[in-house]
């Protein structure tokens, strides 16, 4: 299931990842309702920023619609989320900022097809930075290079490999300066050798100290990244630890079941 | 055979011309091309041995000849003194206004209709829905006939107006079941200068659209294109027209006894060719164009929220994009239709292209092959010329994928 | 210290599991429903109001005149009577009646009613034909065969004639299917074709009609005297049931006379009640106003409000109780005359059929009584025609005599001419034909568009291009005015042939385009498959490709027979009575002068009902086959 080999987990200086003590998210008692249907009951978490957090849990526990929940793709019905002190409500005005400050990776990498992968990275900087054109290529450069593939940037997504289309939507919002980063199983649509460019570049960002938000089943880079895991289950957060606890020493039974499914074969 | 493959024999043998495949499309083709000559050779020589018995030749010399029959329904010039070659070229223009006119409509209906049908407003969405199939499934011939009868029976007479029992919209339109009066324009002095500078206002729009984009791609500063762009289009031309004194007046029509006096008649068989053409292709576009929305998936506007888009943007930059490639080919297609269905005018006596070229100058020339040939060519001409249009979009906007 | 209370804040795990709770009110029920889906935005609100009222304006218009209708009526004008005595609201509503009388028409056109088992068969045979290519996975393949013969056997349905011609026909495929295997055998898979494609053709054009002729011939020798006989004693019956039927058509109209008269009789307090009631309203309204209408000039809306006074006034005067016993006595003479009515139409209808019978048996008679005379005539003229005259006067002799021979050497159904077939009934034959006659000539079409071999495809191409690239209409009036100058002089046949001719050349250009379609979906690998197992291009097309392509591209096939289903209607045009020709005659006549809604709704109605199913049904087909190919 791992797809990280050691070497680069031990690579890691994890001193290097500095946790401060600044509330980057904050959820205070939020649900959510589908319908009549309770997807999320009673979430509770604070996440200080440089913090890496994992997210795990059976399928349909709510993991993506908590983690959309923070950048208000989806709305929540009860409870605070407070995003680099700005509370989520109906105003557009604090979701645009929050928006812009939050940037969001998809399973499906969801790149624009119609556009090239460097037209895809300005694109937002222009039209919602109101960045000149110039900048917002150089900054667009910038950011595939460090993802690596700065020769494709005048390629359509279509002409791309799963990996490097997820490293470019990455790098999409990534040009967009945000401060803190939700990824929904960013490697779960890929094939084995793609899981690790993709999560290399993933480790990359975390040793620059982003604060990360990342539903993934890649349990080898949870423990080699994450400072903390949390498991959910029936909507709701059942457990939360550092990870190596989390792993070695599982206190809910609902954890202990899904780690020996997921680690089991 | 033996099993030691003997060298190839240096002749050719007769066989090989069904059993090498280097000789084998040329056999197949030739069979076809002596089939094919035969074919038309003999309907060539029926026809001539048809026009030999019947004592006819094969000329266009008619469409010079005085046509004699009126026309009520007129873009250019022509009264029944003209040739047959000016009718068809009237009914060709009364079929390209209708279809011209019509697309634009459908077009209108149809996008409308297609967003509405994606609505979350669940009354509005169950209404359009009925529109769409209710006028997909029924024949247009039905609806063509039944807006007509519609447009001349529920409406006044003309001499209603004048007797008050009617009365004109605004004061200046008149819907009567012969036809709806509107005000004429009238072209008086300075109009010229008037016109030149509504075309220079669209360049103008042209030009700070460009402008517009490179400000935004030297600065970041973007612009309110889309008021300015509207305030050029109306402002200029409006401020000229009260500089040089309103060189374009309106004739309005004024009630009569029977008729009206002035104005601008436009027939009642026009009206319902052109509402029903209009209602029934937007239909059809209208699910080409709920089909192109869904075709851009769900993901692609979240990932431009969580870039931080506003919809209306998103819907700009991301949505529209996409689904204008799947939309456009089959809209093409739609827009052919409609110019092909134009020739149910017949149902209503609107005299198109059928029905002067290909009807009343027919009739009395007794020329049906060559009336029929060239109202034949002037559709497949029209066909060919909006699909390579369509064609060449394709083309431009074809994906690259691996 | 810091990294301590983050350890802290770090590990968490809960206690007990909370249960699903109901969402908070404002978030759920039908106010949630209405907020979300009718009021979530001013947009959303404006589109709502706007929506609520077209519908008010529409079903405020229609549900009345849908419900204030008339079924039992001779005519318009009688409707219009039934409305004012009975005092609808609003003027009245729809006049059904119309459709009691010439409904039937409208789906059969005037095929003889007393032979509608033989469409109405054929309508279901059709299904029993389709329902093995619609329904592969779960009927027998062999059930397929009976696909293959429907083609042969509808003709026979409808148009009648003797048993032996569509075996005839299907024998042409036999013929042609042995000179493909001889051809095949001496000249490879070309030769076969052209040879089995040949030999049909020569079949069909000349060996039908040749051999047909000579089996009526043949029968009609052995029934001669038979036939004499029948007819003879058929005439002395048929005189006595002729008078009979008029005699009892006369009675009826008597019948009619009276209960007129008794009907004007009762209707005449009505309608002078009404009408004073009536105006009387209408001055006292205008009284109210304070104007004169004998000299003041009256705008639209006041007029119109008087009407409205008016109306209301009339409707409630022949409520009136004291009117209950006339109206009750007009009311059933309207019910008594329509009865009579539809028995005067069924009586005329046999008559015209016993007349047409007792016409044709004679003129059968006649031309037994001549047959010896006229085939002396033929020996003659055969040994002496040299003059363009003498030859046209003999073939015409050799027409009236097989005619003879056909009359009476036919087995089979009775013949029903093709200007006898009309209304619904028409459009769904010409629908139908086309799309079966034309998938071959499309499939072909398709292949020859995909093929590598430049004049094939080039050909393809360009037919289908012309085809779809003129209007239906240009084409069919092409069939009406310029088919016969492409055939070969003399050749002449009637105009319906033509038109399914046509329609089946127009339908072809458009399955060649779906089939293309299924072609160009099939995997590549399909293709390569059968090159790889060594089939040749004939093999691989029939037993790998196009059964493939062809299920992909059963829902196009519907989808383009649902637009010549619609298209069917053009015929109008060209002088064939579909319904919306019908619905011009029905409106033509005295007795239905003014009647538009009442038609367009039925005839609407019956188009909307099987399009749309169609439609469903190919949109269904369409999801499946998406699943199955994933
Ligand atoms: N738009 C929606 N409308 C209704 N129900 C939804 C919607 N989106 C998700 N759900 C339901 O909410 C629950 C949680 O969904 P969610 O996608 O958050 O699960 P998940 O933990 O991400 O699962 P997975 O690992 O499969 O992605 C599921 O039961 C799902 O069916
Ligand atoms: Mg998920």
């Amino acid at each position: 299931m791992t797809a990280i080999d050691t070497d680069t987990s031990a690579n890691i200086d994890r001193s290097a990842m500095k946790i401060s003590d600044e509330v980057a998210i904050e959820v205070t008692g939020m649900n959510k309702w589908f319908g009549s249907f309770h997807v999320l009951r009673d979430i509770n978490l604070t996440v200080y920023r440089g913090e890496r957090i994992v997210i795990c849990g059976p399928s349909g526990s709510g993991k993506s619609t908590m983690i959309r929940c923070i950048n208000r793709l989806e709305e929540h019905q009860q409870g605070k989320i407070i995003v680099d002190g700005t509370e989520l409500s109906s105003d557009i005005k604090n979701i645009d900022k929050i928006r812009s400050e939050v940037g969001m990776c998809f399973q499906h990498f969801n790149l624009f097809p119609h556009l090239t992968i460097l037209e895809n990275c300005t694109l937002a900087p222009m039209w919602v930075r109101k960045t000149p054109k110039r900048e917002a290529e150089q900054t667009a450069m910038h950011y595939l290079e460090k993802v690596k593939i700065p020769d494709q940037a005048n390629k359509y997504p279509g002409q791309l490999s799963g990996g490097q289309q997820q490293r470019v939507a990455i790098a999409r919002s990534l040009c967009m300066k945000p401060r803190i980063m939700l990824f929904d199983e960013p490697t779960s649509a890929l094939d084995p050798e793609m899981i690790k460019e993709v999560l290399d570049t993933m480790i990359e960002l975390a040793e620059e100290g982003m604060t990360m938000l990342c539903v993934t089943h890649e349990m080898g880079f949870a423990q080699a990244v994450a400072n903390r895991v949390i498991f959910m289950d029936q909507g709701q957060i059942v457990e939360q630890n550092e990870p190596k606890e989390f792993f070695n020493n599982p206190q809910s039974d609902r954890t202990k079941l899904f780690l020996s499914q997921i680690l089991g074969h | 055979m033996s099993a030691i493959s003997e060298p190839q024999a240096e002749g050719f043998r007769l066989s090989q011309l069904i059993y090498d495949t280097r000789y084998r499309s040329i056999t197949i083709q030739t069979v076809a091309l002596i089939l094919i000559v035969a074919g038309v050779w003999w309907l060539v020589s029926n026809t001539i041995q048809n026009l030999e018995a019947l004592g006819r030749d094969f000329d266009f010399g008619f469409l010079g000849q005085p046509a004699g029959y009126d026309i009520n329904q007129l873009l250019i010039e022509y009264d029944s003194q003209s040739t047959h070659g000016r009718a068809a070229v009237v009914g060709i223009l009364n079929t390209l206004l209708v279809a011209f006119i019509g697309c634009i409509t459908a077009t209108v209906i149809g996008t409308i209709a297609g967003v509405l049908r994606l609505s979350k407003n669940w009354i509005v969405a169950r209404l359009v829905a009925v529109y769409v199939e209710g006028f997909r499934n029924v024949p247009l011939l039905l609806w063509i006939v039944l807006i007509f009868a519609i447009v001349s029976e529920s409406t006044p007479h003309p001499r209603d107006f004048a007797g008050g029992e009617a009365s004109m919209l605004f004061n200046s339109i008149a819907i009567t079941r012969q036809g709806t009066w509107t005000p004429a324009p009238v072209w008086g002095d300075g109009s010229l200068a008037l016109v030149i500078i509504f075309i220079l206002s669209i360049v103008a729009i042209i030009g700070f659209r460009m402008f517009a984009r490179r400000r935004q791609e030297a600065t970041g500063e973007i612009l309110p294109v889309l008021w300015i762009s509207l305030g050029l289009l109306i402002l200029p031309s409006l401020i000229a027209y009260f500089i040089l004194g309103g060189p374009v007046t309106l004739d309005y029509p004024e009630t009569g006894r029977f008729r009206f006096e002035g104005g601008l008649l436009v027939r009642n068989s026009l009206i319902a060719l052109w509402l029903a053409l209009s209602l029934y292709t937007g239909s059809f576009i209208a699910e080409n164009v709920r089909g192109g929305i869904l075709a851009v998936s769900g993901g692609q506007t979240e990932a431009a929220s969580a870039l931080g888009l506003r919809p209306g943007r998103t819907m700009n930059l991301v949505v529209l994009p996409q689904a204008m490639r799947v939309i456009v080919p089959p809209l093409i297609s739609q827009y052919l239709n409609l110019t092909k269905n134009s020739s149910l005018a017949i149902a209503v006596g609107y005299m198109d292209a059928r029905a002067t070229l290909g009807g009343i100058t027919i009739n009395q020339t007794g020329r049906e092959l060559e009336g029929m040939l060239l109202l034949g060519l002037f559709y497949l001409i029209v066909s060919l010329a909006i699909a390579s249009v369509g064609n060449f979009y394709n083309a431009s906007v074809k994906l690259k994928e691996r | 210290m810091s990294e301590t209370g983050h350890q802290h804040a770090l590990s968490y795990v809960r206690a007990d599991m909370l249960p699903q709770q109901e969402p908070p009110v404002s978030h759920s029920g039908p106010i949630k429903w209405v907020r979300e889906n009718l009021l979530s935005s001013p947009l959303n609100v404006i589109l709502t109001v706007i929506s609520l009222y077209v519908l008010y304006a529409v079903l405020s218009g229609l549900i009345p005149w849908f419900f204030n209708s008339v079924w039992d009526a001779r005519s318009l004008n009688e409707c219009r009577e039934v409305f004012l005595a009975t005092g609808a609201t609003g003027g009245g509503g729809a006049c059904w009646a119309v459709l009691q009388e010439r409904g039937i028409q409208l789906i059969y056109g005037f095929y003889p009613a007393d032979l509608y088992w033989r469409p109405n068969l054929t309508f279901i045979l059709f299904f029993v034909a389709v329902a093995p290519i619609l329904y592969s996975d779960r009927l027998p393949s062999q059930m397929l065969w009976f696909t293959a013969l429907y083609p042969f056997l509808m003709p026979w349905l409808l148009w009648g004639g003797s048993f032996w011609v569509p075996i005839l026909v299907i024998a042409g495929l036999v013929v042609g299917y042995l000179a493909w295997m001889v051809g095949s055998r001496i000249g490879g898979s070309i030769l076969g074709g052209i040879a089995g494609i040949v030999f049909a053709i020569l079949w069909w054009l000349f060996a039908v009609p040749t051999l047909n002729d000579s089996i009526h011939r043949v029968v009609g020798n052995m029934r001669v005297d038979q036939v004499v006989a029948e007819s003879t004693a058929r005439l002395e019956t048929l005189g006595p049931e002729l008078t009979g039927l008029e005699t009892r058509r006369e009675s009826v109209r008597d019948e009619i006379a009276e209960l007129e008269a008794i009907k004007a009789q009762a209707f005449a307090p009505i309608e002078e009640a009404v009408e004073i009631a009536r105006e009387t309203a209408e001055l006292a309204f205008y009284e109210e106003e304070g104007v004169d209408p004998e000299t003041d000039q009256i705008g639209p809306g006041l007029r119109e409000r008087a009407e409205e006074e008016g109306q209301h006034a009339a409707s409630a005067a022949a409520r009136d109780p004291a009117l209950n016993t006339v109206r009750a006595t007009f009311l059933n003479a309207v019910d008594g005359l329509t009865e009579m009515r539809n028995e005067v139409n069924e009586i005329s209808s046999q008559i015209n059929i016993m007349q047409s019978e007792r016409s044709d048996t004679e003129a059968l008679l006649l031309n037994i009584e001549q047959l010896p005379d006229r085939l002396e005539e033929i020996e003659r003229l055969q040994e002496s025609a040299t003059t363009p005259g003498a030859i046209s006067e003999l073939e015409s002799v050799q027409d009236v005599v097989s005619q003879t021979y056909t009359e009476m050497g036919r087995i089979g159904l009775t013949p029903v001419e093709s200007r006898e077939f009309g209304g619904f009934m028409l459009a769904l034959i010409i629908g139908l034909s086309g799309i079966i006659l034309s998938l071959p000539l499309g499939i072909l079409l398709a292949l020859g568009r995909q093929s590598d071999l430049f004049l094939i495809n080039k050909v393809s191409v360009a037919f289908i291009e012309l085809i779809r690239g003129v209007p239906l209409i240009v084409w069919l009036f092409t069939a009406q005015l310029l088919l016969n100058y492409f055939l070969p002089p003399g050749s002449n046949f009637d105009l319906l042939l033509r038109v399914i001719i046509m329609v089946t050349l127009f339908a072809s250009a458009y399955i060649a385009e779906v089939v293309r379609g299924g072609l160009a979906a099939l995997a590549k690998g399909q293709y390569e498959a059968a090159d790889a197992l060594g089939l040749d291009y004939a093999k691989s097309m029939r037993l790998i490709v196009l059964p493939q392509a062809l299920k992909i591209s059963i829902p196009g096939i519907v989808n383009t027979f649902i637009g010549l289903f619609k298209d069917t209607t053009l015929v109008v045009f060209i002088g064939l009575l579909d319904p919306i020709g019908l619905s011009n005659s029905i409106r033509s006549s005295t007795d239905w002068n003014g009647i538009y809604w009442e038609l367009f709704a039925f005839i609407g109605l019956l188009f909307f009902a099987c399009c749309f199913s169609m439609g469903r049904y190919s949109l269904s087909l369409e999801k499946k086959l998406n699943r199955e190919h994933r």
